[in-house]
This record gives C-alpha cells, sequence and structure tokens, in this order.
C-alpha cells in the first residue's frame, strides 16, 4: 500500500524533502546486513510505498508539495532533482507567492479555501497514481501560517474526500524560546482542528532534537538541516518496511493502519511520541556495536522516566507496583504512563530480543491488556546504517508537559488580547480562540488522569 | 512578492537614491549569470528596451534592461532631476515620477491638502499602472521625513491613498523624524500632524532619528581614523558607504546617513527575496511585532557596522553582533530599549549564521532584557543565507518597545511650546481644509499613544498573577 505524503509551508517543505532523501539513500545503501533477498524485498516494498517509478527512470516521490510562497519548493524540486536518486513530480505541487505571514487565520480561513480546488486536485491524481492507498501522511509546523493554518484546513479536506483513508499529521513542535511570537495561539488553534479530523498526530519538538544534535550528534553549529536530518531518520525509522507481529514473512501492507489500530485505541488520545535509539555521529558508526538487551533497557527507561534522549536519564523513576489497578493519587512522580507503545527493531540478530519488560503491565492503564498495549515490528535488514535501531512510537504521557505549556503560554497572551485583531481581521474571532482552549484542556485533563 | 517603495520629498528621495544604487550592487554581488529572477523581481521589472522605453516586460531569461518599482513623488525638482541625470537615469522612467516646481515651504497643509487634492488622480493612475506590473503586491514603503512639508503632508496623503485603493496591502513607513535643532521651526507642526495619519493609517512605522544617524557616521569615522582597528576595513562593508555601487560623483554630507536608512530596507526585505533556512517575510514583521493595531512603532538597529577584511569569523565576534545589536548607540532613534519594556523583538539575521547561534544569543541575553507579561518570550527568528555585500554575517533587531516614548514626548513638548503661543498657524489654518481641529485632533492622538506606552512602563503589560485556566469537569 502507498503513502502519499502533503508537505505544507516552509517546515513541511524542508522536512518532506530530507525524509524522502534518507529512505532514498537507506534503499540504496549496501549496508543491509541481511541476506540479497530480505534487502531486495525492503527495497521493493518502500518504493511501493513511498515512489512510484516508472520503468528505468529515476523514481518519483509520491508528494505533493504546497507552500505559500515559491523559494522553498523550488528548492526542495532542485535539490531533489540534482541527487540523481530521486526527484519529486514536476506537477506536484502548488505554491503562491504572497505567504501567510504567520498568520493562521489568514491560511485557514483565506488561503485555505481560495486554493482548495487547486490543492485537491493534487492530492487526487496523486492518490490515482496509487494503486492502493494505504493513507495521507501530511507534514507541518504548528507555529507559522501555512504548515499550521492551511494545514489544518487541507486535512480536514482530506477527511471529506478520503473518508475511509488513514490520516496522520506529522507536527513540528517549535523551540519553547521563540521562533514565532504567535506560535502559541497558531499551535493552539492547529492542535485543536487536527484533533477533531486526523487520526493520530504524530511530534516532533524542535527542542528535543536540538539536544541531540548538540550531545550526541556532536554538532558544534547546529543549522536547521541537521535537526531535519534527525527528525528525517527517525522517521524513517518508523516508516521503512518491517514486519509486524505475528504476521507472514512479509512487510506490512498497510503501516499507517497498522499504526493507527495499534497506538490509538480511543479517540481521545491521539498524540503519539517518538524516541529512538541509538542516535550518533555517522563517523561513529564503524566504532559503536550495541546490544539489544542494552537498548530495549535504555529505551523503556526512557518511556518511564520521560527522557528525551539516551543520556541523562533518570534511572530512579520506577514504575507502580505491577498487578494492581493504581488510582492516579498513588502513581510514583515522573513516572509516565502509557496507553499503547509500539517498538520499531531493525538490524542484527532481531529475532533473539525478548520483548517482556515492555509487556510490563506496570506500564500501561488498565483499560488494554498489556498484549494488546504493546506491540512490535521487526526487520533483520539494517536502516541508515546503524547495525541496531530501535524506534519507540508512544501514546503515552510524553507531551504533556510541553502540551500543558504552551496552552498555559497561550491562555497568558489570550488573557491579555494582545495580537487578537489579527486574527479576527480574517476571521478567527475570541469565541473560536475560546472553544480551541477547551478542546486542548480537555485532551490535558485526559492524559493526566491516566 | 514585490515591495513597492514610495519616495516622497527631498529627503525621501534623497534615501531612495542610495536605496535603489545599493539594491543594485546588493544584486549584482549575488547574482552572477545576469538572469533575471524572483529575488530581483521584488524591486525591479526587466523590459526589453530595444525597440524604445516603453517595450514590454520580460519576466525570464536574462537581464535586458531593469527598471525599480517605485513612485518618485517630490513637490520640488531639484532631487529628483539630479536622480534622473546620475548614474541611476535609466532605472527610473518619466512615469514613475510625480514633480511639481515650487515646494511645499515646510507646510505639512500644502503637501497634504493642496497638492494631496490636486495630485490625487494621478497619483492613483500611477500607482495602478505600477501595480499591474507586479504579479504579487505584498507591501508598500513609504519613505519620507516627518519635518517638511512635502515627505510629511503629501507622504502621509499618499499612504491614506494606499489604504483605500489597497486596503490589504501592508503599509510600512521609514519616517525621519526631526531633531530638536532642526532648522525648519514647524516641524513640531509637521511632525504631530503626520503622526496622527501614522497612528491611524500605517501597519508598521521605523522612526529614524537623524542624530543617531550622525552619531554612527561619526563612531565609524572615529574607528577608522584612530587606527585602533588591526587589520582594514572593507569599504564596501560600512554600513554608510556607496564603495561599489553605481555613485562615481563625490559623496554629499547625507550620503552616509541616507546609505544606513537604504541598508535598513536592504536588510529588512532580505529574507523575502533570498532563500534561507528560516525565512522572514514582511507580513511575519507586522503580524509578529503588532500585538496592538495602534502600537506599531519599531525601534531598529543595524550591526556590524563594518567588516574588517580577515574572513575567519570566530563566535565570539558573532556574540558580539548581537550584543551590539541591543546596545544604545546601534539603535537608529536616541532610545535604550535594554532599560525599557519589550512588548516584541524580531531579530533577521543574514549570511553564515545558524539556528543554534541564534539560540544561543537569545539564551545569553535574554536575562538582562524586559519583557511584557504576556509574551516573556517574544522573539521572531529569521535566517536569510544570503550576507549583505562585504560581510559574511550580519543582523537587524526590530523592537516593539516602550522606549520610543520620549522621542514622543519631546515632540510633544516642541509642538506645545510653538501652538501654546499660535507661532505660525496662520500659516496652515489659512490652507483650505485646515482648521483648529486638525491640530487639537493631532495632538490628541500622540498624547492618547504615550499614554498608552505610560500604561505599559506602569503595568508591565498585565495581571501580577498569572489568569487562572479553564477548568474541565473529570
Amino acid at each position: 500500500m502507498s503513502i502519499v505524503t502533503v508537505q505544507l509551508g516552509q517546515c513541511g517543505n524542508q522536512i518532506g524533502h530530507e525524509v524522502f532523501s534518507a529512505l532514498c539513500s537507506d534503499i540504496l545503501g549496501t549496508h543491509g546486513l541481511c541476506s540479497k533477498n530480505e534487502n531486495q524485498s525492503y527495497q521493493d516494498s518502500c518504493k511501493e510505498r513511498f515512489f512510484c517509478q516508472e520503468e528505468s527512470a529515476v523514481p518519483v516521490a509520491r508528494a505533493v508539495l504546497v507552500d505559500m510562497e515559491p523559494k522553498v519548493i523550488s528548492q526542495a524540486l532542485a535539490t531533489a532533482a540534482s541527487s540523481g536518486h530521486w526527484r519529486y513530480s514536476s506537477r506536484s505541487h502548488f505554491c503562491q507567492k504572497q505567504g501567510s505571514g504567520n498568520n493562521w487565520a489568514n491560511g485557514y480561513c483565506v488561503h485555505g479555501p481560495r486554493h482548495k480546488e487547486a490543492i485537491m486536485d493534487l492530492v487526487q491524481r496523486e492518490a490515482e497514481r496509487c494503486d492502493r492507498l494505504g493513507g495521507f501522511l501530511t507534514v507541518m509546523s504548528m507555529a507559522g501560517g501555512t504548515g499550521s493554518g492551511l494545514g489544518a484546513f487541507v486535512t480536514q479536506c482530506l477527511r471529506d474526500a478520503f473518508p475511509s483513508s488513514f490520516i496522520l499529521n506529522h507536527i513540528i513542535w517549535p523551540y519553547g524560546t521563540g521562533e514565532v511570537i504567535v506560535q502559541n495561539y497558531n499551535s493552539v488553534l492547529t492542535l485543536s482542528h487536527l484533533y477533531h479530523s486526523s487520526d493520530a498526530l504524530l511530534v516532533h519538538e524542535n527542542d528535543v532534537i536540538h539536544k541531540i544534535c548538540a550531545q550526541l550528534m556532536n554538532i558544534k553549529q547546529i543549522s536547521f538541516r541537521d535537526v531535519n536530518q534527525v527528525i528525517a531518520h527517525q522517521l524513517g525509522s518508523v516508516f521503512q518496511p518491517a514486519h509486524p507481529a505475528g504476521g507472514g514473512s512479509g512487510y506490512s501492507r498497510n503501516p499507517l493502519g497498522d499504526l493507527m489500530e495499534t497506538l490509538v485505541p480511543h479517540p481521545e488520545f491521539r498524540m503519539l511520541g517518538l524516541r529512538n535509539i541509538p542516535q550518533m555521529p555517522e563517523s561513529s558508526l564503524p566504532y559503536s556495536t550495541f546490544s539489544w538487551p542494552g537498548l530495549l533497557k535504555h529505551l523503556r527507561q526512557m518511556l518511564i522516566a520521560n527522557a528525551q534522549m539516551e543520556e541523562g536519564i533518570d534511572w530512579q523513576v520506577r514504575p507502580p507496583h505491577a498487578g494492581s489497578s493504581i488510582p492516579c493519587t498513588n502513581k510514583p512522580l515522573h513516572f509516565n504512563t502509557s496507553i499503547a507503545n509500539l517498538l520499531v527493531l531493525r538490524g542484527k540478530d532481531v529475532h533473539s530480543v525478548d520483548l517482556g519488560s515492555f509487556q510490563d503491565p506496570s506500564l500501561y492503564t488498565s483499560w488494554l491488556n498489556p498484549q494488546e498495549a504493546f506491540n512490535a515490528w521487526k526487520t533483520p535488514r539494517a536502516f541508515n546504517k546503524y547495525e541496531k535501531s530501535a524506534t519507540l512510537v508512544s501514546n503515552s504521557q510524553f507531551l504533556l508537559k510541553p502540551l500543558d505549556s504552551i496552552v498555559g503560554k497561550a491562555w497568558n497572551m489570550f488573557a491579555s488580547k494582545a495580537y487578537l485583531h489579527q486574527y479576527t481581521k480574517f476571521g478567527i474571532q475570541e469565541e473560536d480562540f475560546l472553544d480551541c482552549f477547551t478542546t486542548l484542556e480537555q485532551v490535558i485533563s485526559s492524559y493526566t488522569n491516566l | 512578492a514585490v515591495s513597492l517603495p514610495f519616495a516622497v520629498g527631498q529627503c525621501g528621495n534623497q534615501v531612495g537614491c542610495r536605496f535603489w544604487d545599493l539594491a543594485l550592487r546588493e544584486h549584482a554581488a549575488v547574482n552572477k549569470k545576469g538572469i533575471y529572477d524572483e529575488a530581483l523581481s521584488s524591486f525591479f521589472r526587466n523590459v526589453d528596451t530595444r525597440s524604445g522605453d516603453n517595450g514590454p516586460d520580460i519576466y525570464k531569461g536574462k537581464i535586458c534592461s531593469l527598471k525599480a518599482r517605485a513612485l518618485l513623488i517630490d513637490m520640488e525638482e531639484g532631487v529628483v532631476n539630479e536622480i534622473l541625470q546620475g548614474p541611476l537615469r535609466d532605472v527610473f522612467d518619466s512615469k514613475q515620477l510625480i514633480t511639481d516646481v515650487s515646494g511645499s515651504g515646510n507646510n505639512w497643509a500644502v503637501g497634504h491638502k493642496i497638492y494631496g487634492c490636486q495630485y490625487r488622480e494621478n497619483i492613483v493612475e500611477k500607482l495602478r499602472k505600477t501595480a499591474e506590473h507586479c504579479d504579487c503586491l505584498q507591501c508598500f514603503f513609504i519613505i519620507h521625513s516627518m519635518g517638511g512639508g512635502t515627505g510629511s503632508g503629501l507622504g502621509t496623503f499618499v499612504l491614506n491613498l494606499l489604504e483605500e485603493e489597497f486596503p490589504e496591502v501592508h503599509r510600512f513607513v521609514t519616517s525621519v523624524y526631526p531633531s530638536g535643532e532642526d532648522d525648519v521651526i514647524t516641524s513640531p507642526y509637521n511632525s504631530v500632524l503626520a503622526m496622527k495619519e501614522l497612528n491611524e493609517h500605517a501597519d508598521c512605522v521605523l522612526p529614524i532619528e537623524n542624530e543617531s544617524l550622525f552619531e554612527i557616521v561619526n563612531k565609524i569615522h572615529q574607528m577608522i581614523s584612530s587606527g585602533k582597528l588591526g587589520s582594514t576595513v572593507k569599504q564596501n562593508s560600512l554600513v554608510t558607504s556607496s564603495a561599489g555601487s553605481a555613485k562615481t560623483v563625490p559623496e554629499k554630507p547625507f550620503d552616509a546617513m541616507n546609505n544606513i536608512i537604504a541598508n535598513l530596507l536592504l536588510n529588512l526585505t532580505s529574507s523575502a527575496r533570498f532563500e534561507g533556512s528560516l525565512n522572514m517575510d514582511l507580513n511575519e514583521i507586522s503580524m509578529n511585532l503588532v500585538p496592538f493595531p495602534r502600537l506599531h512603532y519599531l525601534v531598529s538597529s543595524l550591526t556590524p557596522l563594518y567588516t574588517l577584511a580577515d574572513v575567519n569569523v570566530p563566535s565570539r565576534r558573532l556574540d558580539q553582533m548581537f550584543s551590539d545589536a541591543f546596545s544604545r548607540d546601534h539603535q537608529l532613534i536616541q532610545a535604550d530599549p535594554k532599560h525599557s519594556l519589550y512588548l516584541a523583538c524580531a531579530l533577521l539575521v543574514r549570511g553564515n549564521v545558524q539556528v543554534s547561534d541564534l539560540r544561543r544569543n537569545i539564551e545569553r541575553l535574554k536575562p538582562s532584557l524586559h519583557f511584557v507579561s504576556w509574551n516573556q518570550e517574544g522573539w521572531k527568528t529569521g535566517l536569510c543565507s544570503v550576507p549583505p555585500v562585504g560581510h559574511s554575517h550580519s543582523l537587524l533587531a526590530l523592537a516593539n518597545n516602550t522606549c520610543v516614548k520620549p522621542t514622543f514626548i519631546e515632540l510633544k513638548d516642541r509642538f506645545m511650546k510653538l501652538y501654546k503661543k499660535k507661532a505660525h498657524l496662520h500659516h496652515y489654518l489659512q490652507i483650505d481644509g485646515m482648521e483648529q481641529s486638525c491640530f487639537s485632533e493631532a495632538i490628541s492622538s500622540l498624547s492618547d499613544l504615550i499614554e498608552e506606552y505610560n500604561e505599559l512602563d506602569a503595568t508591565k503589560g498585565g495581571p501580577r498573577i498569572d489568569p487562572s485556566r479553564l477548568k474541565i469537569a473529570v
């Protein structure tokens, strides 16, 4: 099944481009560390999922590029084409000239309706190029105006036009100390709207990735490109082909569907966080070896203690006593409760991995039994030159604090009515803001009371 | 997307002239192949002049003849004529000029009421024609001074006109405010009358004071002649210099100061023209820096003022650039943002600077700055890959800060000194359409604005305690 990616705004287009680059270089690499058949199967599956290939031509990404200004898309198209390994279709992009001015209302109320037909036309054509459509992945930031506002509008249109398809929004959360002053407003508006039309929100936080770049990747002068490449690596580690547990020997035919099924049992809980280890500079890879037990131990503690990366993990945090149903007031402090978790394991000896520690009921809420709450996908095929790579996609309290922080700051600004005139002039009124705050306070409350 | 400048009056046109010259220099440095690209199109049309000046626009391919997208308006001919006889003569054509002979006599009312009325049709027609050539008009720039008659009066008339004809296009105004020693006696009247218009019809105003420009010019002079600089200064990197541009005649007294303003405008629009990892459009500037409609006065600073010839820039020097942006002596008005209250701040960085450099410096400088309670992290940032000519990196800081208040208070005081004695009022009141109420309304508008800044300074912007969040029934 194929996934159509919709890249929205500067961030969405910059990241989307890095993702396709990473996927392509992974399948073309010679570091697979597995049998020739396995490798071939992996390549074919990836190509079907993300690329469209005619005969001997260069694979074309299954993507629609949307932006309200032309510079970023031009660059993405040109850079992809110059790689020689893949490209974007020359007719799958839509751009305007004037931008959205970091104004969610402009993106949602003005650009959205105005350009709906043109954009959905491109999406429709891309969808028709798929033998079987597995769903949509949108890539966007929530801080600006296009990715956030137009992105929310397009997501709604996708839902209306493809009611039975899966929609996963990959969202970038901005740095806490500002890239955009009205980012918290734009974020609140985006998240609340997406909650109503999307299936799940997969989140990357700039602050977290930045730390990874600084402390694990040892990059001195970190650029957005560095950040985007780490994000692309992490996304690739989830979406490259893998064998679902218990399935036959084939790669998953329905990655988005599988993801939703395992991770989103309840519509009130849609926020997914991502952790991927190990992360290191490429130059160190040949000198490092890891064991699955070691990796899993770290990943489990990262989950429990809500650690952002594999350094600085608080090993003191322990789950509550197993077996009993714990009222939330008795839960140990700082313990991150999960609804559902998914592990994606790639590389050498993956078949021998013992996953018992992730099936511990004390990690989870009591609604699902651990066999349902936890799932694992595996492939012996190594990913992106990492001999072993483990990714955790988690529906847990990972994002509770950041979400609460964003809502708090937005509310503080809203109480003073600052910047509201910029939104009302495009059609978003105070009542609309209040509705959005209510939606998100509900989400925060739900996750808090796990 | 096009930014369309209007140079109005003597000061406006002198600055405008420097602006076009330095813009050409900047694009020539980047555009080695002579191809007419997206970046060039924001300021210039590409016209096929082989069969004369009225040739068609060429949208792609080689540069034929670049014409500035602009309107030059002056009620005296001197400055505009000079431009048309100088090295920039081919950049403009007569259809972009609106001139008269006798000037406005340093009288806002003459500029606004008389010439406004007289030239309205002409201006609208030329504006429409110019806009037609733009496939996407993003914003207007008005460049003018506040103290005289044409720039101040006719300039603000044009501002009104722009709002009527193109209400959705953002209006940025670069206004040169008169100093206390200004030799035009009635400059306070002209400025306050113009302020009312700026309050009501501009989206963003970048006030400039000649004193600040003068101090910067002197500072550079001193640094160079003191011999303290280890290696040679790159001439074309000086924020005050015309080196490398088309201008070949000896520099006029105001050229250095006007170059600073020209560089301000180039830096302001750089991210809209050139690529970068975090683009910042002009619409984004007004969105993020104007939390309440009338509080739209932005204090600007440009760093560095010059570059030395040695190429390697240790990050210490990069950090110095950020520190300088907040220092009193780099601001383009007499103001000290560090000791006043920030409502919002924007940093537009050009050149080889990455997000980690930006964040490191914000973290470092934050503790010494006071931000309003509802915008504690009020930073808007942009990263443009292309540095200005002669530099490896540069920074433009825009602050919505209560430090503009003293400028306005002094202006009000100078106004009141004249107004109480009714000095020179008759020159204004004898103009058709002018009444005493124009003055009282104007000073009232200015007083209200000052009051809003006072309020902010007093309360730091908000309630002492965080407003309580919405409660959800569990």
